[in-house]
C-alpha cells in the first residue's frame, strides 16, 4: 500500500466499446433491483421490526399528522416506535412518498393499524421508491463526476510502465460497489440520496459552482444529520478560500446560500421548543457509545478495557470529541492552509475516517460515509480505493447475516471482484509485497466469512466472530486512515516543493 | 474467459432465485417426487398431480438422479402427495439445479467455440480483432436473455437441454457424425419438443455421411455400414431411454403427444400464425355481432388461461393435421437445399434453423418459449454471415419480447425490462461491430433497414401499451408475426 514507487502518468483511456457505460449503468440497475428481491431489514419480525418499518413509518405519520407534531411525543405519535430522527428533508420525503404510497398500496399508511404492514405490492412499492432515487440521484451523480474528472492523474506505479486506466474500469467500479447496493436495496435505507447530493455538492465544487455546491451539501445534510462527517472539509476548504482570496462577495455568495437552504427547509420548525426538540432528536446523546459490532476503535478496544462500565454516557461523549478532534484536525487545518480539490478530496476521506473511528455512536453503516468519497478519489489513486472497498463491504458482514442477506451480499462481492480482477493484477505485477499482502488480506476476509456461516460460535462469547469481522476491519481501516494522512501531507509537501522550485 | 463468464452469469442467476416461478416449478417438483417414490412403472401412470410426467423418460432418469440430491436439502419436496410445496429449501434447490446443470450449456458454446478456431470455412479476414466474434457468441449464448427469462425466472431446464443441442450441431460441425448423432438423440429423450429439427438432422446426416458427399446421390453411393452404425447409435440411445418401459409404450406416447386434450394455441398464444388467424377470427365475430349476421354462440373463448381446447367460430377451426401439413410445407424446401448442396455443414445449421422457426410459426400447440429453438442455434450464424446477423437482431429483439407476457408479476417489470434493454444494446452494438457497421443515421438501427429500424422501435409504443394502459391480447401478435413470415420465406 504505502511503497514509495515512482511516479508516472496514468491517463484515463477514453476509447471503448460502443455503448458499454450504458450497460454498466444497466447492470448496476439490474444488480440492485435484483437485491431488492431479498429480504430487508427486519422482514417479519415482530414487534419492532427494522429500517424498513422505520421508513414505511415515517411515511404513515408525516402524512397523517400535522408538521408540528412530527418530532414530539404525543398520542398519536409514538416516538419510541421508530420515531423520526432524521432532519427536515427525510421528513418531506417520506411525506411524498406516502402520498403516492396513498394512492398504490394504501393499507401501508393507515395511522396506527399499519405498524408492520407487510405485503407483496407494498414491499416492491417501497423498493421502487430507493431505485428510483438512486436512479435520479445517485447514478447521474457519479456518471457526472467521473467524466468530468478524467484528464490525467498521478499514480503510484512501476517507471517503465503506464497503465490505462479505462473508463468502463472506472464506471463498473463506481456502479457495482457492493456496500452501498446492499444497505439500500437489500437491508433497506436512502443513504443513495444523501451520498448522491454530496457527489453532486463535490462535481459542482470541482467546477466552482460555491453557490450550488453550498446548496446541494446543505440539502445533503438536512437529508441525513450523519452528513456532518462531510461538513468539515466543505467549511475548511471555504475557509481556506476566503482567507487567500480576501474576497467579500464570496462570503455573502457562501453565507447566504447555506442560510438559504436551511431557512427553507426549516421553515415549519421555526420556534425555540421545536428546533431543541429537533436537535435533541437527530443527536440521540442518548443512546450508547456503540451498537452492534462496529469496525471502529472503542469497539475494538473495549476488548482490553471496558469504557463503557467506566465512564457515564456524558463523560464518553466529550472523551469521544476530544479524541475524535485530535485525530481530524490536522487535516482540516492542511486543507485550510492550501485548498485545492485534490487536498479537499483527501481530507474528505481523512475526516470522515477520523469520524468513524473515534467518534461517539457510530454504526457499522456510517463507513458508507467513507466508502463514497474514497470512490470519488479512484481515478487518482485506484489500487487502495478499490482495497478499501472491498474492506468496507466486509466490514458490513455480520449486517448482512443479520438480514438474511448473506447470498446476494456474497454474489456481489464475487461480481465486485471479478470486475476489478484484472487491473489488480495488472497493477501489481511486479510489486510481489503489494500483491501479497492483498492476498494475505483477501484471504482473511474469506476465512472470517466462512468462520461466520459455517462455525457455531463458542456459548461463552456468542459475539465472537463479530468481533473478529470488526477488528480485522478496523485494523485495516486504522491503516488505510495513516495510508490516506501520508497521501495529504505528501502532496501538501509536494506543492510547497514546487513553489519553491 | 468462458469460465469467467460463467462464473458471472451464476452470480445474476443467484440473485434471481427469489424472482416469480410459473407452474412449471410445481412441475418440476412433482416429478422429482415421482421419479423418487414411485416404482418405474407408475412413472408415466401417476396422475396424483394435474402436472403428469410429460418428458420422455431419459429427462425423467435426469430428475431421478436429481431427487438423491434434494433429499439433503428438505426430503418433504420427494412427497407425491406434497402438492404445491414451495419452501425455501426447495426453491434454492430448484433454482441451484437449474444454475448448475448451465455447465453443459458452457460446454456446448465451448465446442461451438472451437469450431470456429479450427474451421477454415471461416475467413477471418473480415474481423478487426480476430477473436472479436467468438466473445459475442459466448456472451450471447452464456447470457442468454431468453434462457435468463424462461429458466431462471419463469423455472425450466432449457440451459441445459441447449447445451446438449449446441455439443451435438458442434459435433456435425466438426464432422464426428457418430457423437453429433448421439448427442442429438439424446436431446430427443430429454425433451421430445426438439423432434422438429430432426428432420435437417436426418436429411445431412443421410446425404454426408450415407451418401457420398462429394458425388451425386444414387443408391449405388449408399453406404450400408455407414447407415446401420449411424441406426445402431440412435437406437441404441432410445432402446437406453425406452427399454424400461417397453411394456407400456402406448401410454408413454400417449403423455409425450397429448393431441387430444390440447389445443392450437398455448394459454398464452405464442406470437405465430395462428395467433393471427385468431385475431382475425375475433375481429370477424365482432363484426358479425355488429350486424347480427349470424347468431353465433361464443362461449367457449381462447385463452382462458388454462389448457383446454376451443372451436374457432367464424373461420374453419384448425386440426393437428392441417398443422402438420403446413409445417411439412415449409421445412421442406430447405430440406431440400441441404440435399442438393452437400458439404458445407453451416447449411445444415440454417436448414435447423428453419425447421425450427416454421414449425414454430405453424405447428400444433406451441409455446412462446419456443422460440429460443430458433434463435439459439441462429445465434451461431448471426457471428459469420451478416445476412443471417440481421435476422437474428430482428428475430431476438421480437423474440425476447413475446417472452415478456410471460412473467407478469410487477416485480419482474424492472427485471425483465433491464435484462432486455441490455441485451439489445449489447448485440445492436458489438454485432454491428463484427462487421464494421455503424449506424448510418440517426433514424436507422444498424445493419436494419428503415421499415425493420421503424418496426423495432415500435416496441416501445407496445411496451407502454402492455404496462400502462390496458393488457389487450392479440394486438402484440400482429407485430411479431410478419418477421416470421420473412424468415421462413427466406430459404436458401
Amino acid at each position: 500500500m504505502g511503497s514509495k514507487g515512482y511516479t508516472n502518468i496514468l491517463t484515463v483511456d477514453k476509447s471503448q466499446l460502443p455503448h458499454s457505460n450504458i450497460i454498466l449503468v444497466l447492470v448496476g440497475l439490474l444488480l440492485r433491483w435484483l437485491t431488492g428481491l431479498h429480504s430487508y431489514s427486519g422482514q417479519g419480525s415482530p414487534p419492532m421490526f427494522g429500517d424498513f418499518e422505520a421508513q414505511r413509518h415515517w411515511m404513515e405519520v408525516t402524512l397523517n399528522l400535522p408538521v408540528d407534531t412530527w418530532y414530539f411525543n404525543t398520542t398519536e405519535n409514538n416516538l419510541l416506535y421508530w420515531g423520526l430522527d432524521y432532519p427536515p428533508l427525510t421528513a418531506y420525503h417520506s411525506l411524498l412518498c406516502g402520498y403516492i404510497a396513498k394512492l398504490l398500496v394504501p393499507d401501508s399508511v393507515q395511522l396506527f393499524t399499519s405498524h408492520g404492514h407487510e405485503s407483496y405490492e407494498h414491499k416492491y412499492f417501497m423498493r421502487l421508491c430507493v431505485f428510483l432515487s438512486d436512479l435520479l440521484i445517485y447514478i447521474p451523480a457519479l456518471l457526472c463526476f467521473f467524466s468530468l474528472e478524467n484528464s490525467t492523474c498521478l499514480v503510484q506505479g512501476k517507471a517503465s510502465k503506464v497503465l490505462f486506466l479505462s473508463q468502463t474500469f472506472v464506471y463498473s467500479v463506481a456502479f457495482l460497489y457492493p456496500g452501498l447496493i446492499l444497505i439500500d436495496h437489500g437491508h433497506f435505507q436512502f443513504n443513495c440520496i444523501s451520498l448522491g447530493l454530496f457527489v453532486w455538492a463535490c462535481l459542482h465544487m470541482s467546477e466552482n459552482n460555491h453557490i450550488l455546491t453550498c446548496v446541494l451539501f446543505c440539502l445533503s445534510l438536512n437529508y441525513k444529520q450523519m452528513e456532518l462527517y462531510h461538513a468539515l472539509p466543505f467549511f475548511f476548504y471555504y475557509l481556506g478560500c476566503l482567507y487567500k482570496t480576501q474576497s467579500i462577495p464570496l462570503l455573502l455568495k457562501l453565507g447566504t446560500s447555506v442560510v438559504a437552504t436551511f431557512t427553507v427547509l426549516w421553515l415549519p420548525f421555526l420556534n425555540m421548543s421545536q428546533l431543541k426538540q429537533i436537535i435533541h432528536r437527530i443527536f440521540p446523546l442518548y443512546r450508547g457509545l456503540f451498537e452492534d459490532k462496529v469496525a471502529n476503535f472503542w469497539c475494538s478496544a473495549n476488548v482490553l478495557y471496558k469504557f463503557k462500565t467506566q465512564f457515564t454516557n456524558d463523560q464518553m461523549a466529550f472523551i469521544c470529541l476530544c479524541v475524535t478532534l485530535v485525530a481530524i484536525l490536522p487535516s482540516c487545518v492542511a486543507l485550510f492552509r492550501s485548498p485545492t480539490f485534490t487536498k479537499f478530496q483527501l481530507s474528505l476521506i481523512n475526516v470522515s475516517l477520523g469520524f468513524f473511528l473515534f467518534s461517539f455512536h457510530v454504526h457499522e453503516k456510517s463507513i458508507l460515509l467513507v466508502a463514497i468519497p474514497v470512490l470519488l478519489y479512484l481515478p487518482k489513486d485506484p489500487f487502495p480505493v478499490v482495497w478499501f472497498l472491498l474492506i468496507s463491504t466486509f466490514s458490513m458482514f455480520d449486517l448482512y447475516v443479520k438480514d438474511q442477506l448473506v447470498m446476494p451480499s456474497l454474489v456481489l462481492m464475487v461480481l465486485f471482484y471479478i470486475s476489478i480482477h484484472h487491473f489488480v493484477t495488472q497493477f501489481c505485477s511486479g510489486h510481489y509485497l503489494l500483491w501479497f499482502s492483498f492476498l494475505i488480506s483477501m484471504f482473511g476476509c474469506i476465512v472470517l466469512m466462512s468462520f461466520s456461516l459455517f462455525l457455531l460460535p463458542p456459548l461463552r462469547y456468542q459475539h465472537l466472530f463479530s468481533l473478529f469481522i470488526s477488528s480485522y476491519s478496523f485494523a485495516h481501516f486504522v491503516l488505510f486512515f495513516v495510508y490516506f494522512y501520508s497521501k495529504q501531507f505528501e502532496l501538501n509537501f509536494k506543492l510547497k516543493h514546487i513553489k519553491t522550485t | 474467459m468462458m469460465w469467467t463468464l460463467f462464473l458471472l452469469s451464476s452470480c445474476v442467476k443467484l440473485l434471481l432465485i427469489p424472482s416469480y416461478t410459473s407452474t412449471d416449478f410445481e412441475v418440476h417438483r412433482n416429478w422429482l417426487a415421482i421419479t423418487s417414490s414411485l416404482p418405474l412403472s407408475q412413472w408415466y401412470t401417476d396422475a396424483t398431480s394435474p402436472w403428469t410426467l410429460d418428458y420422455p423418460p431419459l429427462f425423467a432418469f435426469f430428475e431421478y438422479i436429481l431427487s438423491f440430491v434434494a433429499y439433503y436439502f428438505d426430503p418433504l419436496m420427494l412427497d407425491v402427495n406434497n402438492l404445491n410445496y414451495k419452501s425455501d429449501a426447495t426453491l434454492l434447490f430448484q433454482r441451484l439445479s437449474v444454475i448448475f446443470t448451465d455447465i453443459i450449456l458452457l460446454y456446448g458454446v465451448k465446442e461451438c467455440t472451437n469450431y470456429f478456431t479450427q474451421s477454415k470455412i471461416i475467413k477471418p479476414k473480415k474481423w478487426t480483432q480476430p477473436r472479436s466474434h467468438q466473445i459475442v457468441f459466448q456472451i450471447l449464448l452464456i447470457f442468454n436473455t431468453g434462457l435468463f427469462f424462461v429458466d431462471h425466472i419463469h423455472f425450466q431446464y432449457n440451459g441445459f437441454l441447449f447445451g446438449v443441442l449446441l455439443l451435438s450441431m458442434a459435433k456435425i460441425l466438426q464432422g464426428h457424425y457418430y457423437e453429433g448423432a448421439f448427442w442429438f438423440a439424446v436431446l430427443l429423450n430429454l425433451k421430445h419438443i426438439f423432434i422438429y429439427i430432426a428432420p435437417a438432422y436426418f436429411v445431412f446426416l443421410l446425404r454426408n455421411h450415407c451418401f457420398h458427399p462429394n458425388k451425386p446421390a444414387s443408391l449405388s453411393t449408399l453406404s450400408m455400414t455407414k447407415l446401420s452404425k449411424l441406426g445402431a447409435v440412435v437406437v441404441s440411445v432410445f432402446a437406453v431411454s425406452f427399454g424400461p418401459f417397453i411394456g407400456q409404450l402406448p401410454q408413454v406416447l400417449g403423455r409425450l403427444f397429448p393431441f387430444d386434450d390440447r389445443g392450437l394455441c398455448h394459454a398464452y398464444w405464442a406470437p405465430n400464425f395462428w395467433a393471427l388467424y385468431n385475431t382475425v377470427d375475433k375481429a370477424a365475430v365482432v363484426i358479425v355481432k355488429r350486424f347480427d349476421l349470424v347468431s353465433v354462440n361464443v362461449t367457449n373463448t381462447m385463452t382462458r388461461g388454462l389448457v383446454e381446447n376451443s372451436q374457432h367460430v367464424v373461420l374453419p377451426s384448425i386440426s393437428p393435421r392441417v398443422c402438420l401439413v403446413l409445417t411439412l410445407c415449409g421445412i421442406l424446401p430447405c430440406c431440400y437445399k441441404v440435399w442438393k448442396c452437400p458439404g458445407n455443414p453451416l447449411h445444415f445449421v440454417r436448414c435447423l434453423v428453419l425447421c425450427a422457426a416454421t414449425s414454430f410459426v405453424f405447428g400444433w400447440h406451441v409455446h412462446e418459449k419456443a422460440i429460443l429453438l430458433v434463435i439459439i442455434p441462429l445465434t451461431l450464424l448471426a457471428v459469420i454471415w451478416e445476412q443471417e446477423a440481421r435476422f437474428f437482431l430482428l428475430l431476438s429483439t421480437i423474440g425476447y419480447f413475446s417472452l415478456f407476457p410471460l412473467l407478469f408479476r410487477p416485480a419482474e417489470l424492472p427485471t425483465k425490462t433491464i435484462i432486455f434493454l441490455i441485451q439489445c444494446i449489447y448485440s445492436f452494438g458489438h454485432i454491428s461491430l463484427i462487421y464494421q457497421q455503424v449506424s448510418s443515421s440517426f433514424y436507422r438501427l444498424p445493419l436494419l433497414n428503415i421499415v425493420e429500424s421503424l418496426y423495432i422501435c415500435n416496441f416501445v409504443s407496445v411496451y407502454l401499451f402492455d404496462n400502462f394502459f390496458m393488457n389487450l391480447f392479440g394486438l402484440r401478435e400482429k407485430f411479431p408475426f410478419l418477421n416470421l413470415l420473412v424468415i421462413s420465406l427466406y430459404c436458401s
